[in-house]
């Protein structure tokens, strides 16, 4: 096997991450599938920071879990707060600025 | 700083085996060794089916075990990749905190809570999973046709374990991001408290408000009398007398009047007057001295009052004691 293979592995899952969020209608559920994508996009960071032999691409990693760590506390606030009002956690109910 | 890289030091010092043995993985031709290749072929496909999990479990709680075991399986491969700091932050922060705190909202907003099947968007579905398959083809064609260099691996960069090197990145190159990343992290944290915080849009009722409004609505103000406690019967279902030999409701507990279990106040109120109706007959036989020796009429009684009603706890003590047969037992 070569490097590519974790790329490959990434793309895929990364993938997988994506189509989650366009088709869940669970807010928690579409929330998991942006982590699955950031943690694809670690993988392929940790396999080119191996390609090119260079710590950087690791310490991005790194950036990357701490903003994500951030964005998950936020966003699961929103959730709950959301979930308080409209006693529902479905990504479909949020349309009170419709129309 | 330096306590930091010395701690990273000791996490590295923990995985001697890993840390000697990875950086080497990588040939010159860029093909991994044999172990790392079983590695990853055991783990890759656990990991697509589970993310498949993420996609197509009914249950969130299921979903959420399956990214769970997604993140563990990524640690491995990052410690197989040698960046073994990030597989144990992996384990650490992604596992550890942010699933679990994804575990906790879970439980938070209700388990049960499924996915609606109606569509609100005509055909979202549809153009979902379109876009899902687009987005493959066109990373499969990225990664196809990229143009990579000769892997080096890390062995050079991981010399002095890898979270050493790791910390002269970030302490060296990139402090400044570092000093903002803990800005944004204490702003997320800010963030999610007001997100969560309720304002109080009625004032706080307490003792002192409660007390007020229970005068004011004129309420009973004194705890409610206690059941009735007689010679032949005490319990919790009886209710006790008044002054006038009433049955007072109230005196029975709440749970009992709701049930239905509380004994026939009416019945006790007939006893009462049968009573009554005793002690009625024996004043008659007896002399006004008598009566005025063992009853002192009350200085306000008018003329109009019940008859022989500010007697009657005497009356009832008296009969009870007198002639037990005139009641029956209960």
């Amino acid at each position: 096997m070569t490097l590519t293979h974790y790329l490959v592995l990434s793309g895929i899952l990364f993938s997988v991450g994506a189509a989650t969020v366009l088709l869940r209608r669970n807010a928690i559920i579409a929330f998991m599938g942006v982590e699955l994508m950031l943690n694809a996009t670690n993988l392929s960071l940790v396999t080119f920071s191996r390609m090119h032999g260079e710590l950087t691409g690791q310490v991005l990693a790194f950036f990357v879990m701490v903003v994500a760590a951030a964005e998950v506390v936020v966003g699961l606030a929103i959730i709950v707060a959301i979930f308080r009002t409209r006693r529902s956690a479905s990504i479909d109910d949020v349309n009170l600025l419709k129309s | 700083m330096s306590a930091l890289v010395g701690a990273a030091e000791v996490v590295a010092g923990n995985l001697p085996g890993v840390a000697g043995l990875l950086p080497q993985a990588v040939d010159s031709a860029g093909d991994a060794s044999t172990a790392e290749a079983v590695l990853f072929w055991v783990l890759a496909p656990i990991m697509v089916i589970a993310s498949f999990g993420l996609l197509f479990a009914r249950k969130a709680v299921h979903a959420a075990l399956s990214v769970i075991l997604v993140m563990v399986s990524l640690a491995f491969l990052y410690v197989t990749q040698g960046a073994v700091f990030l597989g144990v932050v992996q384990v650490v922060v992604y596992t550890g905190a942010i699933m679990m705190l994804f575990l906790f909202v879970l439980m938070l907003v209700g388990v049960s809570s499924a996915d609606s099947l109606v569509e609100t968007i005509r055909g979202q579905r549809w153009i979902g999973w379109l876009a899902g398959i687009g987005l493959l083809v066109v990373l499969a064609g990225v990664i196809g046709t990229a143009a990579y260099p000769t892997p080096v691996g890390l062995g050079a960069a991981n010399e002095d374990t890898n979270p050493t090197g790791i910390a002269r990145v970030i302490f060296g190159e990139y402090v400044f991001a570092m000093e903002v990343v803990g800005a944004l992290l204490v702003t997320a944290a800010l963030g999610a408290l007001v997100f969560t915080h309720r304002r109080r849009l009625t004032p706080r009722l307490g003792q002192r408000e409660r007390a007020d409004a229970r005068v004011r609505a004129g309420q009973h103000l004194a705890p409610l009398p206690a059941p009735g406690v007689y010679a032949k019967h005490n319990a919790m279902d009886v209710p006790a007398l008044d002054p006038y030999g009433r049955p007072i409701e109230s005196s029975v507990p709440r749970v009992l009047r709701v049930r239905g279990q509380e004994a026939d106040a009416a019945e006790y109120a007939a006893r009462i007057d049968r009573v009554i109706a005793g002690k009625a007959a024996v004043e008659s036989g007896r002399t006004a001295l008598d009566e005025q020796q063992d009853n002192p009429p009350p200085v306000a009684d008018p003329a109009g009052a019940p008859v022989g009603a500010p007697h009657i706890g005497d009356a009832v003590a008296g009969v009870d004691a007198s002639a037990p047969d005139s009641e029956e037992g209960k």
